[in-house]
């Protein structure tokens, strides 16, 4: 019997015009996938990739070396944890094969499929991946831009402005008033503003009893409120005050040199440490790569999470427009596993696996005092929807045994996300 | 036997094991995709390094019985009881069988 190389080659071929397996593993494995932003939706997507694809090139792009995170800064400015143990490096994900680039995205050619970084190197890419975050609308609120973030910090990306708001709480004296504006619409971490009231009445309770706490809010309501209200009722007293928008809680106007905010029915409430939660939108390098839209977030198909509007780009985390799923750390982390398999099923030419998320948001109220919410997505065609009947808050009626539980299971959660996106970095 | 008889009772065979694994991969990326939002919390590939218990490599039974008590109620817990409510009977299997291949 002789069988000549010709005639297999030939009907592999053939097969291969049916299935093509081995021509498109070899294009996924050629495949360049870049990833923008080091947090919790972009170094998820990194990691993820690389363990679907040995072999295949991902470039993560993150201007900071050791990257903090939102979730348990406000139990820095409270006092419960130090900084370092907030921040994560990519040592584990270069080990894991990432290859790491601390710069700066500056310009996105989406025709092009080309990101150009601040350093000047250009980086082409088969599939983008961007986890941009959040930036401020600043001047939205007369007289907050960024030159009056450095006076009256908003804290609502981790960093320096954390840092900066722990520094004027540590500064203020006994008796002191803190006063927090917070927006309404659609903003990253919906019960943080609460959270950190939370942990900023935990340090004044230890430290600085006679203080107060103002809370100015533009909305008629807020994510576990009756749970907040029922600790802070339990475990700080009547230190925290919070206005609705109908009581007149709506700040329009700032004046951060003499740390005042004046509301829209025109009452001036002066601070001795005033923190404002502003209107946001997605992260700048999104509209530069052109996936914004007029409500200046990222409208993305749910079962993907690739721009509606520029092929090749997947867009994930709190720059996303991805309701009924809040702006989460857990959220970004889910869709980023999502935008990851997506991404390798196509370039294997497989099907995209059917999208499945869920979010679990604790926040911390006191010490002991933890409480959650909760929830489960399907993407429904390219729309994301609840699963009816699932998830929800904790119960309003639990004991002390069970917010004990919810607080250490908080502390649980962040050492596990971590470690699923940082590793040991 | 010449190479195009070879090839008729070679290629058949060849479709349907690709088509056989191409199949076996969908449900493999589907199973991973659907306990992607489990390390969250219960830490990469189920291994916790903190405070919520670890579920890698648990008896697939145990793991299968524990999420089904989630969901009905029978069993006691903080949030699971309100996250197992989003999972029907069938991705609750694929969950516990993926935990418990996944290795300790």
């Amino acid at each position: 019997m002789i069988i000549s190389r010709r005639g297999i080659l030939g009907g592999v071929a053939a097969l291969g015009a049916l299935a093509m397996p081995g021509l498109v593993r070899a294009q996924a494995a050629a495949a360049h996938v870049v990833v923008v932003g080091g947090g919790f939706g972009g170094a998820t997507a990194a990691r993820y990739l690389r363990r679907l694809n040995p072999g295949m090139r991902i470039t993560l792009i993150e201007p900071t070396q050791r990257f903090a995170t939102c979730p348990f800064s406000n139990l820095y400015l409270g006092g419960l944890r130090e900084w370092d143990s907030i921040t994560h490096g990519y040592d584990d994900l270069r080990a894991a094969g990432v290859e790491v680039i601390h710069d700066l995205a500056q310009d996105i050619d989406g025709a092009a499929r080309r990101v150009v970084l601040a350093g000047g190197d250009v980086l082409d890419y088969d599939r983008l991946v961007l986890s941009p975050g959040i930036d401020f609308r600043w001047n939205a609120i007369e007289g907050y831009d960024e030159a009056a973030a450095e006076l009256v910090p908003h804290a609502w990306r981790a960093g320096p402005q954390t840092q900066l708001l722990k520094s004027q709480l540590e500064a203020m004296e006994d008796g002191g008033l803190f006063v927090m504006s917070i927006t309404d619409g659609a903003f990253r971490c919906p019960p943080g503003p609460y959270e950190r009231a939370s942990m900023v009445a935990h340090y004044l309770t230890t430290h600085k009893p006679k203080s107060k706490i103002l809370l100015l809010d533009s909305k008629e309501n807020f994510s576990k409120q009756a749970l907040f209200q029922q600790g802070w009722a339990a475990l700080y007293g009547n230190m925290i005050e919070w206005i609705s928008l109908a009581d007149d809680g709506q700040v329009v106007a700032i004046d951060a040199a003499n740390r005042t905010a004046e509301t829209n029915f025109g009452t001036t409430h002066r601070a001795d440490v005033l923190n404002v939660v502003p209107p946001q939108k997605a992260g700048w390098i999104a509209e530069r790569a052109g996936v914004t839209d007029a409500t200046g977030w990222v409208p993305v198909r749910g079962g993907s999470f690739e721009s509606e509007q520029v092929p090749h780009i997947h867009v994930v985390g709190d720059a996303t427009i991805a309701a009924p799923m809040p702006k989460s750390g857990f959220c970004a982390n889910a869709q980023a596993k999502v935008a990851a398999a997506a991404i390798s099923a196509e370039l294997a030419g497989r099907d995209t696996p059917p999208a499945s998320f869920a979010n679990t948001c604790y926040s911390l109220v006191g010490v002991d005092w933890g409480i959650s919410v909760a929830g489960v997505y399907r993407a429904e065609d390219d729309s994301i929807v609840e699963v009816e009947g699932a998830g929800g808050v904790s119960p309003i009626d639990a004991n002390a045994a069970f917010r004990k539980a919810e607080a250490a299971y908080g502390a649980g959660w962040y050492a596990a996300i971590s470690a699923d996106i940082w590793g040991r970095g | 036997m010449s190479v195009r008889q070879l090839n008729l009772m070679v290629l058949p065979m060849m479709l349907t094991a690709t088509l056989a694994s191409a199949a076996a991969a969908d449900e493999r990326a589907a199973a991973q995709v659907l306990a992607g939002p489990c390390a969250g919390c219960h830490g990469p590939d189920g291994h916790s390094p903190g405070a919520i218990p670890s579920i890698a490599g648990l008896p697939e039974a145990e793991l299968l019985a524990r999420m089904t008590g989630f969901r009905d109620g029978t069993a006691d817990a903080t949030v699971m009881t309100r996250l197992m409510k989003g999972y029907d009977e069938a991705q609750i299997a694929t969950l516990a069988h993926w935990f418990a291949e996944v290795g300790q």
